[in-house]
Formats: C-alpha cells, sequence, structure tokens
C-alpha cells in the first residue's frame, strides 16, 4: 500500500504525540534512576534541569551507602516472605473454593456464593480499624502472620477462579470423573493445567497489590523485624541525613521485582489488570 | 460484556460427600474470620467508646460517636478533601486514560512498546511514586516542577512549596494521583476498544460518518460500561486516600489534605480512640455502599435501552 503525503503527516503526529506522552509518563521514573547512580549532592541541585534525567559519571555508592544505613536486605526479605505466601496461598486456597463454587453441587452452594461475592464491595479501609483491634487482642502485631494470613483468602479471587472454571469445557474432567478419579485429583490433574491463564492473572494481581500494601503494615508493624519495603521506604524517607541519591537507590531496588516480572509475564500483567475491569 | 441471562449453562459435577465442602472451607474460613467479622465488629464497636489502653469500662453510646465524628471539623475537612479529590481526579483521569487508549489503540511499528512505557507507572507501588514526587515538587526556583511551571509560564508562576502552601498541597496530591492512576484506567479501556468488532465501524463509515461520528455513535456507547466501571473504581479509590498523604503532607498544612483514613488511623494511633475510628470506618463503607449502588443503577438503565 502506498502511502500518500497526508498519511505520512498523521502518522508522524501520532508518533509525535506518542513520544512526547511517554515522556512525560516515564520522567519521574528516569529522574529515578539516574538520580540512584549520581552522587548524592547532585539530585537535588540538577532537578530543575535536563540533567534529571541522566546520570553522567555512574557511581553504585547510594546503594552500598542504602545497606549501611538501614537493614535493607531484612525488609526485603520480609517483603519477598510475606507476598510470597500470600500468593502462593491465596492461589490454592481461592482456587480450590472457585472450582467448589462454579462445577459441584453441595448444599449452601449459592448462599455462601452470595456470601462471598457480597464481600467484594468491602475495600479494606472498612475493616482496618477493627482489624487492628481483633489483631492486637490475638496478640499478633509485629509478626508475618499478621500481615499474612488475613489476605489469604480474597472474594475478588474466588469471583475470579469461578469464572474462568465454569467457561472450561466440562468433557474433560467428566472423563476423568469416570475414570475413578476424585475431586481433588480432577482439579490437580485436569482443571489446573487447563486454567493456566486465570491462575497467572491472580498471582500476578495479588502480587502487585501485596507488593505495595501500605496502611496495613504500617498500622501492625513497629520495629523493623517484620517491616515490608513500602513502610521501609518512607520511614528512610524522613531518617535524617536527607539524602535523594540514597532513597531514588533504595526505590529502584524496592521496585525491581516488580519491574523483573513485569518484563517477563507482561501479558499476563494486562490480562490480569484488564480481568477486574471487566466484571459488572 | 457477558450478563447473567447470557451465560451458558453448564453442567454441574454430581458428586456425593464432603470434599466438596472441604475445597471451599478454607476460603470461607478466611473470609469470615478476617472479612467478615472485623467488619460486623466495626459496626458494633462504632457504637461504643472503646479506646485502647483506657481504664475506663467500655460503654454503649449509641449514635453518640457518630454525632460527635460528624461534628469535629478536621472530619468535615477530610470528608470535603475526599469530595474535591474524587471531583478532580474522575474527569481528569478518565478523560487522560480514553485519551491515551484511543492514541495506543492505532496500528504502528513500535506501538507495543509505548504500550508498554505508558503501562509501567501502574506496577510502582504508592509508596515509592509518593516519595519521588516529594522530590518533584521540592521547593525552591531549583526544584523540577517549578522549573516546569517557569519554563512553561516564561518565568511568571512559582516557585512554590506544593508541599506545605494550603491551597497547592491538595492539587499537587491530585497531579501525582492522576499520573500514577491512569495506567490502570488505560488497559481497561484500551481493552475495551479492542473488544469492539471492526464491523461496526465499517457499518458508520457506509452511512458516511467521519472520525468523530465513529467516535460518537460507536466507541463511546461501546465503551460506555467500561468508563462507568474505571470512573467508579477511582472514585472508590479517591475515598480511599491515603498513602500519598501520610507520606508527602501528614494532612497538612492545616488540614488541607486530611482525609477520612487519615483521620481514621490518627484516631486509633494519636488517640487511642477505636470507637470513633470505627465510626468513621463505616461511614467510609456506606460512601463506598452508595458509589456502588449509583453504578449498579447507571449499568441497568444501559441494559434496558439495548
Amino acid at each position: 500500500m502506498k502511502i500518500t503525503g497526508k498519511q505520512a503527516a498523521v502518522r508522524g503526529a501520532q508518533y509525535l504525540a506518542l513520544i512526547l506522552g511517554a515522556l512525560l509518563y516515564t520522567a519521574p521514573i528516569l529522574c529515578m534512576v539516574a538520580g540512584s547512580l549520581k552522587p548524592d549532592e547532585r539530585v537535588l541541585a540538577e532537578a530543575g534541569s535536563w540533567r534529571a534525567f541522566v546520570p553522567g559519571t555512574i557511581s553504585f555508592d547510594n546503594y552500598a551507602d542504602v545497606f549501611n544505613r538501614v537493614a535493607f536486605g531484612r525488609f526485603m526479605l520480609n517483603s519477598l516472605i510475606i507476598t510470597g505466601t500470600v500468593v502462593a496461598s491465596g492461589l490454592i486456597v481461592n482456587s480450590l473454593a472457585g472450582y467448589a463454587f462454579a462445577r459441584l453441587k453441595w448444599r449452601g452452594r449459592g448462599l455462601l456464593f452470595g456470601f462471598v461475592l457480597s464481600l467484594m464491595i468491602l475495600p479494606f479501609e472498612a475493616i482496618a480499624v477493627p482489624l487492628f483491634y481483633q489483631i492486637t487482642l490475638l496478640g499478633w502485631r509485629d509478626t508475618y502472620i499478621a500481615q499474612i494470613l488475613p489476605f489469604v483468602a480474597n472474594a475478588f479471587s474466588v469471583y475470579l477462579f469461578h469464572t474462568a472454571f465454569i467457561g472450561l469445557p466440562p468433557e474433560l474432567e467428566e472423563s476423568a470423573y469416570v475414570d475413578g478419579a476424585g475431586v481433588f485429583r480432577t482439579f490437580a490433574e485436569i482443571v489446573v493445567p487447563n486454567a493456566r491463564p486465570v491462575f497467572a492473572s491472580v498471582a500476578i494481581l495479588t502480587f502487585l497489590m501485596h507488593w505495595g500494601i501500605f496502611l496495613w503494615p504500617l498500622m501492625v508493624t513497629s520495629g523493623e523485624r517484620v517491616r515490608p519495603l513500602a513502610v521501609a521506604i518512607a520511614a528512610f524517607h524522613t531518617l535524617p541525613p536527607l539524602k535523594w541519591g540514597d532513597i531514588m537507590a533504595f526505590g529502584v531496588m524496592m521496585v525491581s521485582p516488580v519491574l523483573i516480572l513485569f518484563i517477563i509475564f507482561q501479558k499476563a500483567f494486562v490480562r490480569g489488570i484488564a480481568s477486574t475491569g471487566t466484571r459488572g | 460484556m457477558k450478563t447473567r441471562g447470557q451465560m451458558p449453562r453448564f453442567r454441574q459435577i454430581q458428586t456425593e460427600g464432603i470434599a466438596e465442602w472441604c475445597m471451599a472451607l478454607p476460603a470461607l474460613l478466611g473470609l469470615l474470620l478476617f472479612i467478615a467479622l472485623p467488619f460486623l465488629f466495626a459496626v458494633v464497636l462504632s457504637f461504643t467508646s472503646l479506646k485502647m489502653g483506657s481504664p475506663l469500662p467500655t460503654r454503649f453510646v449509641g449514635a453518640e460517636q457518630y454525632h460527635r465524628v460528624l461534628t469535629a471539623p478536621s472530619f468535615q475537612r477530610a470528608l470535603l478533601n475526599n469530595a474535591l479529590f474524587a471531583l478532580a481526579v474522575v474527569p481528569l483521569q478518565t478523560a487522560s486514560a480514553l485519551g491515551l487508549a484511543l492514541l495506543l489503540n492505532i496500528r504502528l511499528r513500535g506501538i507495543a512498546v509505548f504500550r508498554t512505557l505508558f503501562f509501567m507507572p501502574v506496577v510502582f507501588p504508592m509508596s515509592l511514586v509518593a516519595v519521588i514526587w516529594t522530590l518533584i515538587y521540592a521547593p525552591g526556583p531549583g526544584g523540577m516542577m517549578n522549573s516546569l511551571m517557569a519554563l512553561v509560564s516564561g518565568g511568571n508562576l512559582g516557585p512554590w512549596d506544593y508541599l506545605h502552601t494550603k491551597v497547592l498541597a491538595l492539587p499537587a496530591i491530585i497531579v501525582m494521583s492522576v499520573w500514577q492512576g491512569v495506567g490502570f484506567q488505560m488497559v481497561v479501556l484500551l481493552g475495551g476498544l479492542q473488544s469492539i468488532p471492526a464491523v461496526l465501524y465499517e457499518a458508520a463509515v457506509i452511512d458516511r460518518a467521519g472520525k468523530w461520528g465513529c467516535f460518537c455513535h460507536v466507541t463511546l456507547p461501546r465503551l460506555r460500561n467500561h468508563l462507568i466501571f474505571t470512573a467508579l473504581v477511582t472514585t472508590i479509590l479517591a475515598f480511599r486516600l491515603f498513602d500519598q498523604v501520610r507520606i508527602m503532607t501528614r494532612g497538612g498544612p492545616d488540614n488541607a489534605t486530611t482525609t477520612v483514613m487519615f483521620e481514621a488511623v490518627r484516631a486509633v494511633f494519636e488517640r487511642q480512640q477505636v470507637g470513633a475510628a470505627s465510626a468513621m470506618t463505616v461511614i467510609f463503607f456506606l460512601i463506598v455502599l452508595g458509589i456502588t449502588r449509583l453504578q449498579r443503577m447507571l449499568v441497568r438503565e444501559e441494559r434496558e435501552i439495548s
């Protein structure tokens, strides 16, 4: 197909809009990466010019400094343990429930599924205060368990699994049942391998939500022992002396696990986010 | 989008025994203990005078806690701030997300790279974004936002100390929130755009519809549910506002950026008032419930028309 002059002009304008938008949109991220690599005093001094987005001479001193000033490794480990456990146990617990609601007939199914769906409109903030009181009564403040257990069962994940399992052709499972497989074996050997995309979506959604969770760990952790990165960076940001280079290095390290996963599983990321928008 | 009536009837597998109960039990137990129970707790506690660590016995005070909370100037200010935040963020973010989605829906070489770039901020934790934007809003003529404003206005605007100026603090939080949130809406709307069958556009072109006509008569009606959904989610997020405020302004200056959730957390941690904080979260929930009802009404209306 031949491109006319007018089409070429439209295309040029589209690229220009895309490039300008991308620059504006990624500027804070570029600024963070550049800032993490340059000497601390230059971060603030160069914030007002194009130099804010280029590191110039590259040094990793800020990164080393973060480890010297705070227990960064501890925070990273805490975040990995908490988020990893919530994701893994959530996948098992919620997919099993989704399957029981989607395919199996049992007494009370309709009523209980209604209960699960009704919980979806309850944002976490609506229960944060009494849950905090509950956790305090149980003596679970400053523990991993307080940051994991309340988040394993998730009404929205159950709903997503339920929807995906309903869409699977039932013939596969029926033949497994005819062959004498039980419910759990059929689930593990037939359903799970055939529903990989929804497992990926739920895993990524849960991971994203939990890696950035701030309000809850701020409420239940008071020491550094079980504090995750999201709260640690807020504390680091106010820790004197104020060193912007260090803060940016902290930020790059904090977001790197998410970015690595994002680059590998980009499709699942987008599908996971989009799946939250197609209900209704 | 699938509606319940159109869902194909699926075959259910007949089994006997307790296995299916066991499958659903862990999730049901978790939801019951850590979501339903605390919520009931919130409602009950909101009618009491419960204060943590207080030697006074906890009394049932009826609606007094609600009365006290709703007449407190700081909480009224919080409700107003949440409403202002929603009023600014919802149209701004929805319009920019729609613009970006349209821009990213065209077929161009390298469009996948741009989609990745525009989507990236969505995966950034809010606490990190808030910290980065504190640097962007650094006061003095050398600050990033101040330099940008000076450049755009030819040196007539600024410099300002955004986060410590009463009239600028909330708008500053609004701008950074739109930046962080727009990517989420964009992905949902892009999905919606891609689900519109090309036949509809071809038919519109045969009916001599121009670009604008196609947009108004095909794109917008087809995106209606997506737009309602994203606007609703953004409104609810606006009332959940906490992280940015806690990190960037701590509700200041002079309560200019305080929010319902910020006041609730403050009540628990500065004054140990669990009862009052519970009343605040119940009020917060009623607002969210109202917004959700509104969406149900809007979506149903559309179904009746079509």
